[in-house]
């Protein structure tokens, strides 16, 4: 086999890539076609800005997904071939038993193919980062629309506490959270027991708030809630294992563990996230609770709860969604931290952050592995950087 | 003012207790024990011999009262060894126990130990802080002025190509942290395979002795995730300022664009930045560990990645403190300076 040239590894990359430009021109093409129903995603293609973000998000989203489902991979992103270490991009495969005949990125300083650990790398993302901050956003907005809207007491305690996690550096925290350790005493257990019962309140609350008129109604759909919500939270914080902090559920009806070292990454990023979002929507109610649409609803005999969620959250959705976008990509980078300093992913975890730490030690000889993965998670946050401008750009037009 | 500065040092003081004990517990809790434990005696003990070392090093006392002794409130920790010797927490080296003081924690100043450098962790903190200290400072010098100049171009006429092309810049910064652009400097500006070779991959030479060569890749990398914010903030606030009246007044009486620009626009302008930038501080610090830890500058930073990957309480403790009142204090000095440089809220 000869080594690739430039032009063809493009080109080989660009064939391997090719169920996720199928899935990226259906996307747009559906999308424009049906813009006008769509609402705000609809008027997103309006926006030049918008649309070049959503067109680099879209792309990771689709490589990710493909990804996991085995049709983008060259190879195994964890397994060793023996003659690959560091060798450039383009470089044949000397064993003639692997499904594909190159390394299109090179090699790694392990002999791992730096293609498709780039590609297993956004799976990684994709899968962690947007439920790391919705559950953030849960949280952030369950303790910050009472704290804007009562005030009091209550808010300053909040409001303190909100303060006192933004204080710690970020990686002091993660140093002090996310160890083998701290793993070990189950706190992450106990931390994603408190966080992950915010969901549940919230949806609780949301239905109850409205729907507590027609009580027939409101027990379906809160038995529902505590049914399916209940079982994922507790399948979440319990683990099957002999060693475990909390083990409530049996084995045989626990959906799925989720490994500890995976669990105090997220729990730990929900953990950082969320006073930025509890200060954001409680400035936003401040900011909303004295309009008169507010007041008519006071009048009304409406609960407070019912105005907070019902009344004030719809209209503040446009600067959430926006801080949402642009969360997730601080989310990709604070993973990216915690992989750089080898902090709770296993080593040999293809995450972006891990292997440019791996590839920064050989750096000044070999460039391949590590540029690739810095690339990759550049473009990713600017994607949503840019997809954030062109949604703040379009909301502030109606 | 007076009252409102006093408040704020209240909360502050409350706050940097409730962290320092978090940390405190964190590092307390007992597979962290276990570390120092077999870190500071021997690496093969048995989990019996970990127990009776902690135990007998007081080690596995509550918490309440180690704090206590760290803040220098409670009485500092004694044994008696075998040999009938008295040894403890306040009594130093070559210091008879009579002599020793009851009470040593931060409120006497006394900071500790560190069980990795194997010096006071005062002395650790101010020397690596000293270095700290020289690349925050120029990453400042670099960072405000041209994060300024980019924002007060950019926002000067809303929409003309030159703020697309700046914004565009903006926003690339912002989306590039540190251990990217890091590694892109380096393989661009250092590699020894390929690229220009202009600077040294390696800050280690800066600390001594900070030449261009080895000291531009550190600043510039944490300078240009901070200056992406800053310039959005200033363009922001800039173009606010331009569709004022007032502007529009001056323009119509036929003042120079340049004029309006620095002597009517510019000053309300920067009041919004200030505060967004005296708030970098603290994620600068951030920068500063990860940028620390790629180009093996031995300051501040590196010392909270060491203390920490080894549990060392005390330092860990100190290094804490340390940002913590960073932090603080930022916010302070960005509250005093936002209510000095606003005339509106001065007056009232």
């Amino acid at each position: 086999m000869e080594p690739l040239s430039a032009s063809g590894i493009f080109i080989q990359i660009l064939i391997q890539l090719l169920p996720v430009w199928i899935a990226m021109i259906a996307t747009f093409w559906l999308s424009i076609a049906y813009k006008r129903r769509l609402g705000l995603y609809g008027k997103l293609f309006d926006s030049m800005i918008g649309m070049i973000g959503f067109c680099i998000v879209i792309f990771w989203v689709y490589a990710g997904f493909f990804g996991s489902l085995d049709l983008i991979l060259t190879h195994d992103p964890l397994t060793q071939l023996s003659g690959m270490k560091n060798k450039v991009p383009g470089t044949p495969v000397p064993d003639n038993s692997v499904p594909y005949p190159h390394y299109l990125l090179g090699g790694d300083n392990l002999a791992r193919d730096v293609f498709s650990r780039v590609i297993a790398g956004a799976w990684v993302v994709i899968r962690i980062a947007p439920l790391a901050t919705l559950f953030a956003f849960m949280v952030g907005i369950t303790l910050g629309l009472p704290a804007g809207y009562f005030g009091g007491r209550l808010d300053t305690i909040l409001s303190f506490i909100a303060n006192l996690i933004l204080a710690f550096p970020v990686i002091l925290l993660f140093y002090l959270l996310v160890t083998p350790e701290i793993v070990l005493t189950g706190l992450p257990q106990y931390m994603a027991a408190v966080l992950f019962f915010f969901p549940l309140i919230f949806l609780f609350v949301l239905v109850n708030s409205r729907f507590h008129t027609q009580p027939a109604a409101r027990n379906i759909m809160v038995t529902l809630i505590a049914l399916v919500g209940g079982w994922l939270y507790l399948s979440l914080i319990s683990q099957s294992g002999g060693n475990s902090a909390i083990s409530i559920l049996p084995a045989a009806i626990d959906g799925f563990d989720i490994p500890g070292g995976l669990l105090v990454v997220f729990v730990s990023v929900v953990f950082v996230n969320s006073p930025t979002v509890f200060r954001i929507v409680r400035g936003l109610t401040l900011d909303i609770k004295s309009r008169d649409y507010v007041a008519a609803a006071q009048t009304r005999g409406e609960g407070p709860w019912y105005i907070m969620l019902w009344e004030i959250l719809p209209n503040v959705r446009g600067p959430l969604i926006v801080d949402f976008c642009l969360r997730i990509g601080y989310v990709t980078i604070l993973l990216g931290t915690l992989g750089f300093f080898g902090l709770g992913l296993p080593p040999e975890s293809p995450d972006w952050g891990s292997t440019i730490n791996e590839g920064r030690k050989l750096l000044s000889v070999y460039l391949h592995p590590a540029l690739p993965p810095a690339l990759a998670l550049l473009s990713l946050v600017l994607g949503l950087n840019l997809l954030a401008d062109g949604l703040r750009e379009e909301s502030l037009r109606d | 003012m007076g009252v409102f500065i006093l408040r704020r040092l209240g909360v502050m003081l409350l706050t940097a207790v409730c962290l320092t004990y978090i940390v405190f517990f964190l590092t307390n809790l007992y597979p962290n024990l276990e570390k120092v434990a077999k870190f500071e005696g021997n690496m093969r003990m048995t989990d019996e011999q970990v127990t009776t070392w902690l135990g007998t090093n007081g080690y596995l006392r509550p918490n309440v009262i180690k704090y206590g002794e760290w803040l220098g409130v409670v009485p500092g920790f004694k044994r008696t060894t075998e040999d009938g010797e008295v040894k403890g927490r306040c009594i130093g080296q070559g210091i008879d126990p009579a002599d020793a003081p009851t009470f040593c924690g931060i409120l006497q100043g006394y900071w500790g130990d560190s069980s990795v450098f194997k010096e006071p962790v005062s002395e650790t903190i101010a020397k690596r802080l000293a270095l700290t200290g020289k690349l925050m400072l120029t990453v400042l010098l670099v960072m405000v002025p041209s994060a300024l100049i980019v924002g007060i171009l950019a926002g000067m006429k809303e929409g003309s190509r030159t703020d697309r092309s700046l914004s565009t810049f903006s926003i690339l910064s912002t989306a590039t942290p540190e251990y990217v652009s890091g590694v892109i400097f380096i393989a661009v500006f250092a590699s020894s395979a390929v690229g220009l070779k202009w600077f040294k991959g390696s800050a280690t030479s800066a600390m001594d002795d900070a030449t261009f060569a080895n000291f531009t890749l550190p600043v510039l990398t944490i300078a240009l995730y901070g200056m992406g914010y800053i310039a959005r903030m200033t363009r922001a606030s800039m173009a606010e300022v331009m569709t004022a009246q007032y502007i529009r007044t001056a323009r119509l009486k036929g003042v120079k664009f340049t004029t309006i620009v620095f002597k009517h626009a510019l000053r309300n302008a920067l009041i919004a930045p200030f505060t967004v930038i005296m708030l970098q501080v603290p994620w600068l610090l951030n920068g500063v560990v990860i940028v620390e830890t790629l180009f093996n500058y031995k300051g501040f930073g590196w010392v909270l990645v060491q203390a920490a990957s080894n549990n060392d309480i005390e330092l860990l403790l100190g290094v804490s403190v340390v940002s913590v009142v960073v932090v603080l204090l930022t916010q302070l000095i960005s509250d005093i300076g936002y209510v000095y440089l606003n005339p509106r809220i001065r007056i009232s």
